[in-house]
């Protein structure tokens, strides 16, 4: 990571996702992004720090830390965790057509990011979710 | 957020400013269903928001089921363009009742 890098540690709590969304706005249109775009980058990582929050640490006390930054032709986010270990079977998107309140997060990072995956843990506890969006992609660049 | 509920010809309206997010989505969610389950008719005004999650996107799913069920009339006024984004990616653009303003609801009421 290099300078153009920004990260930010807050306690997993729902009053800390307004500092997230606003370092996430800040880099997307810092890299290029279009407004449209870096709108949709910010619900992306609002949702899986929420997801974080309701159920990775489930209500009990614990931290996130959120780093974003360049890379080749778009933009990284990672969002490190202290929460139980969970993989990407475990994300279950809901049916759109059921029309009904949750589940909703899930099938918004899928159709926002270009690409989500878990990374290994460095010392195997907790997660880091890796969520990149490329400047090609429709309607992303400024 | 800033949310007033106000009556206006028998309609309750919420009108909801500011970020609705996990934070802030319960009251808005509170004060909606309190709305509905006093049997009134609701109309939710979202001209002033300009951020919501699928928090807020699910406290007005709810709103529209109790709407349902006690055969009330529910609907959304002044979607600002930042909500009406993420209503066309949740793909509910089409499932609740949009109005451009609230006297456009109330004209073709009765």
């Amino acid at each position: 990571m290099n300078e153009t890098w920004k990260l930010l540690q807050l306690p997993a709590q729902a009053d800390s996702l307004q500092q997230f969304r606003a370092l996430v706005r800040e880099q997307a249109l810092a890299l290029g992004f279009a407004p449209a775009c870096a709108d949709d980058l910010v619900l992306a990582v609002n949702e899986a720090c929420m997801n974080v929050i309701q159920h990775g640490y489930r209500g009990a006390a614990g931290v996130i830390e959120l780093s974003a930054g360049a890379i080749a032709g778009g933009m990284e986010i990672r969002i490190r965790d202290e929460a139980t270990p969970v993989s990407m079977g475990d994300w279950r998107p809901r049916a759109l057509e059921d029309v009904r309140p949750g589940g909703l997060g899930v099938h918004f990072i899928r159709e926002i990011m270009d690409e989500v995956v878990y990374l290994p843990s460095p010392d195997n506890t907790g997660n880091v979710l890796s969520m990149k969006k490329y400047l090609r992609s429709k309607g992303a660049g400024a | 957020m800033s949310v007033v509920v106000r009556m206006q010809d028998g309609y309750a309206v919420v009108s909801l400013a500011g970020e609705i997010d996990l934070h802030t989505s319960p009251e808005a969610r509170k004060l909606i269903l309190t709305c509905l389950q006093d049997n009134r008719p609701t109309l939710v005004d979202l001209g002033d928001v300009a951020y919501i999650d699928s928090s807020g996107v699910a406290s007005l799913v709810e709103g529209f089921q109790l709407a349902r069920q006690r055969q009330l009339d529910f609907g959304l006024v002044r979607v600002s363009p930042a909500v009406l984004n993420v209503l066309k990616l949740a793909r509910l653009d089409k499932v609740f009742p949009l109005y451009l303003s609230i006297e456009e609801r109330l004209k073709n009421v009765g």
